[in-house]
Parts: C-alpha cells; sequence; structure tokens
C-alpha cells in the first residue's frame, strides 16, 4: 500500500519538479564523454518510425512518401544496430523515458535478447519498405499509399516498442499500436474477403489484448508495480495467491491468441492470405515472433522462469508439458492443413502457424538447449517466411493471384524469383546449409537430451510434411507447363528480386556460420534463465 | 452457509461481481451473436467490465480525490489506476472507430453485415 501512496506522490510532486529535472539530464548528456545521440539511442528507436509516420501521411505523391518510410525504416534500423552493438560490448541498457526513473517512470530495458529482437524487426521493416514500392503501386490506389507507408511505420513503431519496454502497461500500448494498424493494413487487401479476415483479426485480437490488460491489472493488484524488473522482485511472494495464478493464465492466454499459438490460430490463414503481399511478408516475419517473445519475458523474467514451467499442476501436467502438447498438436494440425491448400498465401500461412508451435515447442521444453532453440527459430523462420512470402508477393505482382495456378509456370518465366523461392523452401523443410538446418536440429538435440523420443520423432515426421507442402508449390511453378493464353508473364521487377534476395541469401549464410545468431541466442537464454531482469 | 455470510460475501466483493458479470456478458455477445454490429457492442462491454476493474481497485477506504492538499494525514486514492484506464479507453474508441469502419466496408462489399450469409457468400464463391 505504501508503494500505492508514493505513486501518488511521485505523481502529484512531478509536475512541477519536471521541468527541472529534464534540464538537468539534459545538462548531464552534454558532457563530452558521452554523447546526447549515443545517450539517447534507445529513445530514437521508437521515436524516428513514430515521427516518420505522420509526416508520410502529409506527403500526396506516393514516390515521395516511400522515400521518407523507407529512410526512416533504414535509420531506425541503424539505431538498432547501434544498440545491439553496445548492449554486446557493455551489458544491458536501462533507459528512463523522459527522465522519470524506474519503477514509478516507464523505463526501456534492452538486453541481449530485446536488443536481437529490435535488429530483426527493424531489418525486417527495413527491407519490407525498400521491397513495398513497386509492390504497393501495385496492389494500393495511389491515393492511399501515403497512408499506406504511415501505417507501415506505426505498426514498425509497435512491434518496436513491445521489444524495448520494460513496463508491462507500456508494452500493451504498443501492442495495441502494432494491432491497430495491422488490422487497417490487413483491411487494404485487393479482395472483399480482406475486410471479414481484418474484421475477425480485430475481434481475436482485441480479445487477446484485453486479457493481458486484465492479466497485467491483477498483477498490479497484488504488487503495485508494472515494471518488470521490479515486479521480478516483487511476484515471487505473492506467487501462492490466486489472483496471482488468475494472472498468468489471463496473460498467457491472451499472449498465445496474439502469437497464434494452437488452438488459438484461427485468425491467422486468412489474415495473411487476403493482407496486401507487403503486409504479409512484414507481418508473417515479425507480429506472431514479438508476442513470443513477450510471452518469454513474462515466463521467465517476470516469473522467475524454468520454476514455473515444470510446476505440476491439475491432473500431474505442468505448464511446460501443455504447451509442448499444444505446440506440437499445432505443427501436426497445421502442417496437414497447408498440404491441402491451393492459394500459396495460405499455404505459407498454416506453415506459420506450425512453425510457430516449433517455437513454442522449445519454451515448453524447459531447458537451457531447448529455450535456445527456440529463440533461434524465431530468428530463422523470421528470414525463411519472410523471403517466401517475398517471393510469392513478386508472383502476385505479375500475375495478380497467388493460386497454384498462377505459380504454374513460373519456373521457367521468373527463374530469379523462384530460385530464392526454392532456397527459402528447403531452409523452411531444413535442408542442412540453410538456416532451417541450425533451429530444427538445435530443437532435435534438446529433446533428445531430455530423452523425449515421441517429440523427436514428431519433429522428424513433421518436417517430411514439410517437404510435402513445400515440394506442392515447387511442382507447380517448375512441372506444369506454362498455361495457353494466359497473361504475359516475365520477370519481377528488380526493385522486388533485390530484397528478395539479400533475404534469401541470409537464409544460406545464417545457415553455414550461425555462430552470431546462435550466440546472441544463447547469451540471451543464459540471461534469461538466471532469473530477474 | 447462512444468508448474512453470503450476502456479507457479495456486497464486500461487489465490485467483481459487478466486473465478473459485464465481462462474460460481453465475452458472450461477441462470440454468440452473428451480427457484426453487435460483436463489436459486446466486444465495448468486455473491454469496459476492464475498464471498471482497474478503477475500482484504484479506491482506497477513506480516500479522496488524489489532488495534493496543504492538510497532512490525508488518504488518496490511487490515481495511476485511472490514468492507465485513460490510455485504455483512448485504444477501445481507436478499436470500435477501426471495426465500424470495417464493418462499413463490409456492408458495401458483401450486401450484409451477418455472419451468416457473409460466410455463405464466401463458401459459395469457393464451390464455384
Amino acid at each position: 500500500m505504501s508503494q500505492l501512496l508514493k505513486v501518488a506522490e511521485a505523481a502529484a510532486h512531478g509536475v512541477t519538479e519536471s521541468a527541472t529535472h529534464t534540464a538537468q539530464h539534459a545538462a548531464h548528456a552534454a558532457t563530452p564523454s558521452l554523447s546526447l545521440l549515443g545517450d539517447n539511442l534507445p529513445a530514437l528507436a521508437i521515436v524516428v518510425p513514430l515521427l516518420a509516420a505522420p509526416l508520410v501521411a502529409l506527403m500526396i505523391r506516393p514516390a515521395l512518401a516511400w522515400s521518407l518510410a523507407a529512410l526512416a525504416g533504414l535509420t531506425t534500423l541503424a539505431v538498432t544496430g547501434g544498440l545491439l552493438a553496445r548492449v554486446l560490448d557493455s551489458g544491458p541498457i536501462v533507459y528512463a523515458v523522459g527522465g522519470w526513473a524506474g519503477p514509478w517512470g516507464i523505463e526501456y530495458r534492452i538486453d541481449t535478447l530485446s536488443a536481437g529482437m529490435l535488429v530483426l524487426v527493424a531489418g525486417i521493416g527495413a527491407v519490407s519498405l525498400l521491397y513495398a514500392r513497386a509492390s504497393v503501386a501495385r496492389e494500393i490506389p495511389p491515393a492511399r499509399a501515403s497512408l499506406f507507408y504511415s501505417l507501415m511505420l506505426l505498426c514498425l513503431t509497435g512491434l518496436l516498442g513491445m521489444c524495448i519496454s520494460g513496463d508491462v502497461f507500456n508494452v500493451f500500448v504498443f501492442l495495441e499500436i502494432s494491432s491497430l494498424s495491422s488490422y487497417a493494413l490487413i483491411g487494404l487487401g485487393s479482395t472483399r474477403r480482406a475486410f471479414t479476415a481484418a474484421f475477425n483479426y480485430l475481434i481475436l485480437g482485441t480479445i487477446g489484448a484485453t486479457f493481458y490488460v486484465i492479466g497485467i491489472g491483477l498483477l498490479y493488484m497484488m504488487t503495485g508495480s508494472l515494471n518488470m524488473a521490479d515486479l521480478a522482485t516483487l511476484v515471487p511472494a505473492q506467487m501462492d495467491t490466486t489472483t496471482v495464478q488468475m494472472a498468468i493464465a489471463f496473460l498467457a492466454v491472451g499472449l498465445s491468441l496474439k502469437a497464434a499459438l494452437f488452438p488459438l490460430h484461427l485468425w491467422l490463414p486468412n489474415a495473411y492470405a487476403y493482407a496486401p503481399s507487403v503486409v504479409t511478408a512484414f507481418l508473417a516475419a515479425t507480429a506472431t515472433k514479438v508476442s513470443i517473445y513477450v510471452l518469454v519475458r513474462f515466463v521467465f523474467t517476470v516469473f522467475g522462469g524454468t520454476g514455473l514451467l515444470v510446476l505440476e499442476g491439475p491432473l500431474g501436467l505442468s505448464a511446460g508439458t501443455l504447451i509442448c502438447v499444444l505446440a506440437l498438436a499445432g505443427v501436426v494440425v497445421a502442417s496437414l492443413s497447408a498440404i491441402y491448400q491451393e492459394d500459396a498465401k495460405r499455404l505459407l500461412a498454416y506453415s506459420s502457424v506450425a512453425q510457430v508451435g516449433y517455437m513454442l515447442l522449445g519454451v515448453g521444453l524447459a531447458s537451457p538447449a531447448g529455450l535456445s532453440a527456440g529463440l533461434i527459430h524465431v530468428f530463422n523462420h523470421a528470414l525463411i517466411k519472410f523471403a517466401l512470402f517475398l517471393a510469392v508477393g513478386a508472383v502476385v505482382w505479375r500475375t495478380g493471384s497467388a493460386h497454384m495456378a498462377a505459380l504454374a509456370g513460373a519456373g521457367k518465366r521468373m527463374p530469379w524469383t523462384m530460385a530464392a523461392f526454392v532456397i527459402a523452401g528447403l531452409s523452411l523443410i531444413g535442408v542442412p546449409g540453410t538456416v532451417g538446418f541450425v533451429s530444427k536440429w538445435m530443437l532435435l538435440q534438446a529433446a533428445l537430451a531430455q530423452q523425449l523420443w515421441l517429440v523427436a520423432g514428431l519433429i522428424l515426421f513433421t518436417s517430411l510434411l514439410a517437404v510435402v507442402y513445400v515440394w506442392k508449390m515447387i511442382e507447380a511453378a517448375y512441372f506444369r507447363p506454362v498455361p495457353e493464353g494466359g497473361p504475359e508473364i516475365a520477370e519481377a521487377p528488380l526493385s522486388l528480386r533485390l530484397p528478395l534476395w539479400l533475404v534469401a541469401l541470409a537464409c544460406i549464410y545464417f545457415g553455414l556460420d550461425a555462430s552470431g545468431p546462435v550466440g546472441i541466442a544463447e547469451t540471451a537464454t543464459r540471461t534469461l534463465l538466471e532469473g530477474g531482469a | 452457509m447462512s444468508i448474512e455470510t453470503l450476502s456479507g460475501a457479495l456486497l464486500a466483493h461487489g465490485n467483481y461481481w459487478i466486473v465478473i458479470g459485464l465481462m462474460m456478458t460481453g465475452l458472450y455477445v461477441v462470440i454468440d451473436r452473428g451480427n457484426l454490429v453487435k460483436k463489436i457492442i459486446g466486444l465495448n462491454i468486455f473491454q469496459t467490465s476492464v475498464f471498471m476493474l482497474y478503477i475500482s481497485m484504484g479506491k482506497i477506504d477513506g480516500g479522496t480525490a488524489p489532488i495534493l492538499d496543504q492538510a497532512l494525514g490525508r488518504t488518496y486514492s490511487n490515481p495511476l489506476p485511472h490514468v492507465l484506464i485513460l490510455t485504455a479507453i483512448v485504444v477501445g474508441v481507436a478499436t470500435t472507430a477501426l471495426g465500424l469502419a470495417l464493418v462499413v466496408r463490409i456492408k458495401e462489399a458483401y450486401g450484409t453485415i451477418e455472419e451468416d450469409e457473409i460466410l455463405a457468400i464466401e463458401h459459395g464463391e469457393d464451390d464455384r
């Protein structure tokens, strides 16, 4: 209770003191050893895309709007790259927003895991924006192009914010920024089904976000804090109360809904299938991953790690086992569904649900090896699915459809695009020499180390299912005859192929030399398992 | 259990009963109703219940409005949940506006806002 009063006092005092406080802060920052810009890098990662969004919306000419958006995207990538370098060099960064120190003020807290996620999200955002120019010109009416870029930047802001923030309510605000903009982006798809897909995602996404708010409300009720690091010290004393256990349940369900963990994935296939190509590629590579990140953050940083996962619940089931069962069920069911899809975007969407299963399987194994494997799969799958959806986007650019029939003959007519598609497809299966192999191998080893033969068997079996659905698209592209009398199809323009090949080569590069991402994932795992912040 | 303890249990946690009632009502409306506008209304009721959960949590027995006064020894209600909910209300308004805008577009594109009719139209397209 005393904490509550302190908050009230701090709020009341702060109004008068804030002016002097910020002045002092600025004076500190200007000391020669530390540069003002360098000190405020964490804020810049959010401020750059957030401020660019309304400016982009004001640009009437699509080309101008695109230039500014792409510039903002690249700047954000540079900022997050700088943050990652700093974190790897000198440990976690704690940044008090507006000079208000935690636990009352909002903190940005960047450790290895969040810095890695920031670079991943900003990198995918920047490449999506570079790719967007040609794709948006084809799929979005010119009058709406600047609004489209503005929404992309807002969505990027929200996703980055979820990774950077150390305040649980602030995470909710960023979650809603990214969600609201993604509902609108999905609704911009070219068929009317985009509206119903966006509407269904809006309903389910809002239920998920509201569950999250209920969860943090219950936590606040018991601890009087919203700061993750502070919660980590306050929660253990309250762990046996029903209120905190209910909070965990609400948070888990809400975040699983946003992460599309089976069976809460029903919004995903239509949302990905009917959204504009760039939006599908961007969201598939980032949105569910960031939700998984927040889930991992709560399980390990706030609720103290593996203890929560291995705790025996009703029927002798631990939370970790439950996650593993749901994850594996998701992998099997979604992979089987993917095989029967006739639309490439929808097929890949079901495959995304399956891959989310692999990531959470790693978390559910509750071992350091499993968690590392899950985290590295977040990175690897983001690259793979991004490349696949960019390639499908290039086919849609030419043919106007992602249907299997539209893929027919694409191997001959769009050799570069389809070659990149094959590389990413092989990664998705997990062929050695590609990124997919690295994470599946680590996951398999983690399962074998715990002597979970059934889990290991299912990982191998579902990889075979991936062979079937990837082959289905490759067969259509290379072995079906070029349709007679159809529209003339040539290679996609260079502005689409370059970003695509950049990502496809990254799939091979990180497959051959995985030391960078694996090192980050292992450091992140160590930090997470040490508990606390 | 006597009537007194039962009514005592109800009254002591009166705010939570109201919150749970509203929460379940809202969620039920979202799931059960086929009309898209009614779904949005259900979503609003669901969100409002959470606003009430937060606001009632900030109340302290005998606490007054959290406006700093010269007089010492006063108890104030906790303003932080109220401030948080101001943000959540803004989010709720934005969600409702976006949801209704999508309903308008769905009505234009499909000619109906009944979920079952929309699904029938979409299945009809798939079969062709």
